[in-house]
């Protein structure tokens, strides 16, 4: 299979000009790529934006690995397969993909089409939107620690982007998986001391990394606490010390400029919220006709939308994507007449598909 | 049978559990606030709950996934259990459980 094309704007690059398409969709997870394929059917062109690595949604992020068996047609299949046939299904019709990018912002342009813009600084302009976002943005999971809030970005990250910004520094990791290990490892060297802080003494992480973790506690290089953080201390946003309790509860202080915390990834509907698409519990109402939010050329398919008798199941996402790409059709080409074909007998659809 | 709910704002209902229905599924249809985001596939640690009572010790044996997700929720304690992987049954009628932090 080919990598997906992908054109990420940068905050480096600056902010590049907008792409003109048919179609924007937010979510690549199985919603979003199918409705790649049906729009593609109609020559509507799309561009996806997601704020994962890589296409999939919940399928690669929380369930790579564990069987799927209400597919049609696919008795059973992992949700990384699923999105693997996904992607070769609709390579013919090219979608570029803007990855690690989430889309922040809509506004109507006086020609009737749609602005999004994302955090990146990526501007598309399409007379249609497709929103397939599931349960929203995969974010990572904030501990419930006491005003944690004035700490991120300062002292409390979710992610490690430069290193050297950890150097000489007093870090805090806590965590039980890959990604807790992996930074104690890489971190280890060029840190003042690093304290690993896990509820139990076992790690989700893969074994080798485990293993070295444990040679570095027992050569004294690192520290591991079975505890969790209970209270940060600090000012103005520079944490000093943190709070830790181990099982016996007792409370002890600990030295900290850093603190890591790596619990995964939850998801959280963010700026979609505001785009003013009469939310009901962070669902967007729909018709079932185009799966057409309350605002003309916003459609809404997946997990996230809802309507009488939904249904959150990936093959309702495909179904709706079928439906939503008709009336995306007349929304992009309002003078053409649209022509329903079968891919088994139109030739038409098959030399689009690459297969004639 | 009966599963007794505490919410994070500390209030407490009684909840129906169905036989065979996890307590994930049961909160859930009581419209209490567990995320519960991959559906019970034991793969996201967001209907995490804490067993009170004596409660966790009666309940069969944690299976190894269900220990290693448990690494990927806030605020663990040792009566944590995630609560897609609880089944309600007779065993556990009368059972009380905590939602975890969020």
């Amino acid at each position: 299979m080919n990598a997906p094309s992908s054109s990420a704007a940068s905050p480096e690059n600056g902010p590049s000009s907008p792409i003109e398409t048919d179609v924007v969709i937010i979510g690549a997870g199985p919603a979003g790529l199918f409705a790649v394929f049906e729009l593609g059917l109609l020559d509507l062109k799309a561009h996806l934006v997601d704020i994962l690595d890589r296409p999939g949604g919940q399928c690669t992020e929380l369930y790579p690995e564990k069987p799927i068996y209400d597919i049609p047609g696919l008795p059973i299949v992992n949700g990384q397969e699923l999105v693997d046939k996904l992607m070769v299904q609709i390579a013919p019709f090219s979608p570029v993909f803007h990855l690690g990018e989430m889309a922040r912002a809509l506004e109507k342009l006086p020609d009737g089409r749609w602005k999004l813009s994302t955090d990146l600084g990526q501007q598309f302009i399409a007379p249609v939107i497709v929103i397939g976002a599931g349960g929203g943005s995969f974010v990572p999971k904030r501990p419930p620690i006491p005003g944690i809030d004035a700490f991120e970005g300062t002292s409390v990250f979710y992610a490690v982007r430069k290193m050297e910004q950890f150097r000489g520094k007093d870090v805090v990791i806590a965590g039980g998986g890959d990604s807790a290990l992996d930074w104690t490892l890489n971190l280890a060297p060029i840190v003042k001391s690093l304290t690993l802080v896990h509820h139990r003494d076992g790690f989700r992480a893969a074994q080798h990394s485990v293993n070295q973790m444990r040679e570095l506690v027992a050569a004294d290089e690192i520290d591991f606490q079975i505890a969790s953080v209970k209270a940060l201390h600090g000012d103005n946003g520079v944490l000093n010390e943190v709070t830790l309790a181990g099982p016996d509860k007792i409370e002890r202080r600990h030295k900290a400029d850093v603190l890591l915390p790596f619990f995964g990834l939850t998801m959280k509907l963010g700026p979609i919220a505001d785009f003013g698409l009469n939310l009901n519990e962070n669902l967007i109402p729909v018709d079932t006709e185009k799966f057409e939010s309350s605002t003309s050329g916003i459609f809404a398919i997946g997990d996230i939308n809802t309507y009488p008798g939904k249904l959150k199941l990936i093959l309702s996402a495909f179904h709706e994507a079928a439906l939503m790409s008709q009336a995306a059709f007349h929304i992009c080409r309002p003078n053409e007449k649209l022509r329903f074909q079968y891919t088994t007998s139109s030739s038409n659809l098959q030399k689009k598909l690459g297969v004639k | 049978m009966k599963i007794i709910a505490v919410d994070r704002e500390g209030n407490t209902q009684d909840v129906e559990g169905n036989d065979g229905w996890t307590v994930m599924e049961a909160l859930r249809d009581a419209r209490l606030p567990v995320t519960a985001e991959c559906g019970g596939a034991c793969a996201c640690a967001t209907c995490h709950v804490y067993v009170e009572d004596g409660w966790f010790e009666k309940l069969p044996e944690q299976r190894d996934e269900e220990i290693d997700m448990l690494d990927m929720a806030l605020e663990v304690q040792p009566n944590s259990r995630l609560s897609c992987q609880i089944t309600c049954s007779d065993e556990t009628d009368g059972i009380k459980v905590t939602l975890a932090p969020e």
